[in-house]
C-alpha cells in the first residue's frame, strides 16, 4: 500500500482482507510522525485511540458489517467536539478543553467504523484563510512548504494532500473547505446550509456554518457525504429531507447539462493563469456534452465581501460572548472584579483576528449602527440570493475560480486584513445564499494548485458530484500527490 | 467612517473585551478601513426588500417536552476553571 489511497481503493483492500485496519492505521501514524514536522497540519494526533478503533473496526469487517468508511483512517477539524479529546478551535481559549461529547457528524462517523487519526489545525474559531490566525502554529502547503495552506480547514487539506490521512472533514462558513481544498488539490464539498449537522460544531457564523468533506477524489466525497448528511434533531436548522445514495449519480454523461459563467467571478486582480486554466476546464466540460453560457452575470456578486464581512462577524459575536471564562476555557484568574476578570479572560484568551471580528460584529449591531450595517446587509443578503434563485432557473450549475490565486506566501498578507479577506471573495457569495459548492483540483501554474468551483441550486449536490466526476474521470489533476 | 478612539472603547466595552491601548491604536485604524470599505452597500437599493436572516424555509422547530438522557452534574463541571462542590464559582457580582 501506498499513504495516498483513497476511502473506495481501501475498502477493497480491507473488505477482501488483503489488508487490515490496525495495519492501515500504523502505516498512518507513521507517515503522520515523518512529515507532520514539516507539514504542521495536526494540533492532536490521536494515536491510541485510533488503534482502539482500528481493532474494534476489524472485528466489525470479520463479522461482515462493512460500511465504505469502517477501519479507514479521517481526520477532523479542530472545531468539531470529539468526546474526551480536546477540541481546541486553535484557540488559547479553548486549548484545553475537552468536550463531554461527540459532534453528530463525529457519532456518525463512529457509528460507520470510522478511526479517527487526529485533530486538524486551523484558523482560531474558523476565522481566517491561512491558519496563520492559529494560536497554536501555522500550517504549512504540503506543495511549497513556504506557503499557506488556505484556511480556515487548512490543517484538513494539508493532512489529506500530504496522505497523513485518507480524507478529512472541515467546516466552511465563507469558504474555509473550498479555498483550501483548491490550495492543497484535493476535493472540498460544502454541502446546502442544513443538510449536514452542525450539533457539536463549535459556532462561528450559524446562518452560514456548514460541516462538509474534504477527500482525494470525488468518489470519496459521495461516500462520506452518504455518511454524514441528514436530518438531526438536535440541530434546529437541519433540513428534514431524506438523502439520496450520492455515489448513484457518479456518471460521466453530462450531455446537454446547462453550464453558466458568471462573469464577475473573474475578478480584477485575479491571477491570469488562474482564469486561464478554469476557462480550459470549462471547455474541457463542454467537449464532455455540456451546454456553456459565457455570459451570465450576477451583478450583485460584488456586494458580497461587505454583506459577509457584516453577517459574519455580527453572528460571531454574539456565540463567542459566551467565552466568558466561568464555564470552561481559558479563565483569568487575578481579577478583582466580575467584569474585570471577563474582560480580561477576553483580552487574554482570543488572538488579534478574533477580536477584530468581535469588535466589527458589535459595532454593526450596535444602537444607531444596526440599521446602516447589519439590517442593510440582511437585505443586500435577499438579492444576492435570489440572483442565485434566477441563474438556476436557467443553468444546472455555475462554474468559477475556487480562489482569484494560487497559494500564496507564508506572511504575504497578514499585516492587512483586507488583502486577507478578499482570497475567499469566489467563495463567499455561495455561503450567503445557502446553496451547495464543491472545489476539485483543475490544473497547477508553476507547481501551484488551481481550484474550480462547481456551485449548484439548493440540495442539488447530486448534479455537482455529476458534474465534478464527469471532469475528474477525464482529467489527471486530482491524482498528482506533492512530494513530501 | 472613520471611528474615534472613544468608540473603539465603547465598542470594547459592549463586547466586554480588553485591550491594550497599542491594540486601541490598531484596530482604530483597522475597522474605519474595513467599515469605509462596506459604504459600498449604501449604493445598493433596498426599498422594499425584505431581510434574509437565514436561508432556508425551515421556521419554529420544536421537540416534544420529555425528559431524556443529558450530561452528569460531573460531566458539566469537567472543564470548570473554578468550581465549589456541585457549582461554577464566579466573582462577586453584586458588590458593596
Amino acid at each position: 500500500m501506498t499513504n495516498q489511497m483513497t476511502i473506495h481503493q481501501t475498502h477493497e483492500l480491507l473488505k477482501t482482507r488483503q489488508l487490515s485496519s490496525v495495519e492501515l492505521t500504523q502505516a498512518y501514524l507513521e507517515r503522520i510522525r515523518q512529515v507532520e514536522p514539516q507539514v504542521h497540519a495536526l494540533v492532536t494526533v490521536t494515536d491510541e485511540l485510533a488503534l482502539e478503533q482500528a481493532r474494534q473496526a476489524d472485528k466489525l469487517i470479520a463479522s461482515g458489517n462493512i460500511s465504505p468508511l469502517a477501519g479507514i483512517p479521517v481526520v477532523i477539524k479542530d472545531n468539531m467536539c470529539t468526546r474526551g479529546i480536546k477540541t481546541t478551535c486553535s484557540s488559547k481559549m479553548l486549548t484545553n478543553f475537552v468536550p463531554p461529547y461527540n459532534a453528530t457528524v463525529v457519532e456518525k462517523l463512529n457509528k460507520c467504523g470510522a478511526v479517527v487519526v487526529g485533530k486538524a489545525n486551523m484558523d482560531e474559531f474558523a476565522m481566517g484563510s491561512s491558519t496563520e490566525n492559529s494560536a497554536l502554529f501555522t500550517t504549512h502547503n504540503p506543495w511549497d512548504l513556504s506557503r499557506v495552506p488556505g484556511g480556515s480547514s487548512g490543517g484538513s487539506a494539508a493532512a489529506v494532500a500530504a496522505g497523513e490521512t485518507i480524507y478529512a472533514l472541515g467546516s466552511d462558513t465563507g469558504g474555509s473547505i473550498r479555498q483550501p481544498a483548491g490550495f492543497c488539490s484535493v476535493t472540498g464539498l460544502k454541502p446546502t446550509y442544513g443538510r449536514v449537522s452542525r450539533y457539536g460544531l463549535v459556532a462561528f457564523a450559524s446562518s452560514l456554518d456548514q460541516i462538509g468533506p474534504m477527500t482525494q477524489d470525488v468518489t470519496d466525497c459521495a461516500l462520506v457525504m452518504n455518511a454524514i448528511a441528514g436530518h438531526d434533531r438536535w440541530d434546529s436548522t437541519s433540513l428534514p429531507y431524506p438523502i439520496p445514495d450520492y455515489t448513484r449519480c457518479l456518471t460521466t454523461d453530462i450531455k446537454g447539462l446547462r453550464l453558466g459563467i458568471p462573469r464577475e467571478y473573474f475578478v480584477e486582480g485575479m491571477q491570469a493563469e488562474v482564469a486561464t486554466a478554469i476557462k480550459a476546464a470549462v471547455s474541457k466540460l463542454a467537449e464532455l456534452g455540456a451546454k456553456v453560457d459565457w455570459e451570465v452575470s450576477l451583478p450583485h456578486t460584488r456586494y458580497a465581501l461587505a454583506v459577509y464581512y457584516i453577517i459574519a462577524p455580527s453572528e460571531a459575536s454574539a456565540n463567542l460572548a459566551r467565552y466568558d471564562g466561568v464555564k470552561y476555557g481559558y479563565s483569568y484568574q487575578e481579577a478583582h472584579s466580575m467584569w474585570e476578570a471577563m474582560e480580561k479572560t477576553r483580552q487574554y484568551g482570543f488572538g488579534p483576528e478574533v477580536k477584530r471580528r468581535i469588535m466589527l460584529g458589535t459595532y454593526a449591531l450596535s444602537a444607531g449602527y444596526y440599521d446602516a450595517y447589519y439590517l442593510k446587509a440582511q437585505k443586500v443578503r435577499t438579492i444576492i440570493r435570489q440572483e442565485f434563485d434566477r441563474a438556476f432557473e436557467k443553468y444546472d450549475a455555475l462554474i468559477t475560480p475556487t480562489s482569484p490565486t494560487v497559494p500564496f506566501k507564508i506572511g504575504e498578507k497578514t499585516d492587512d486584513p483586507l488583502q486577507m479577506y478578499l482570497s475567499d471573495v469566489c467563495t463567499l457569495p455561495i455561503n450567503i445564499a445557502g446553496v451547495p459548492a464543491i472545489s476539485i483540483p483543475a490544473g497547477f501554474a508553476n507547481g501551484l494548485p488551481i481550484g474550480m468551483q462547481i456551485i449548484g441550486k439548493p440540495l442539488g449536490e447530486e448534479t455537482l458530484l455529476k458534474i465534478a466526476y464527469a471532469y475528474e474521470q477525464a482529467t489527471e489533476w486530482h491524482k498528482r500527490k506533492p512530494e513530501i | 467612517m472613520k471611528l474615534s478612539r472613544e468608540e473603539v472603547r465603547h465598542i470594547a466595552l459592549l463586547a466586554r473585551l480588553g485591550l491594550t491601548e497599542a491594540e486601541v491604536d490598531r484596530l482604530e485604524e483597522q475597522l474605519s478601513n474595513i467599515l469605509e470599505n462596506f459604504e459600498v452597500l449604501q449604493q445598493v437599493d433596498t426599498s422594499n426588500v425584505p431581510p434574509t436572516s437565514q436561508s432556508i424555509a425551515l421556521q419554529n422547530i420544536v421537540s416534544d417536552d420529555k425528559v431524556a438522557p443529558s450530561l452528569s452534574q460531573e460531566q458539566v463541571l469537567a472543564n470548570a476553571p473554578r468550581k465549589e462542590g456541585d457549582f461554577f464559582r464566579v466573582q462577586a457580582v453584586l458588590e458593596n
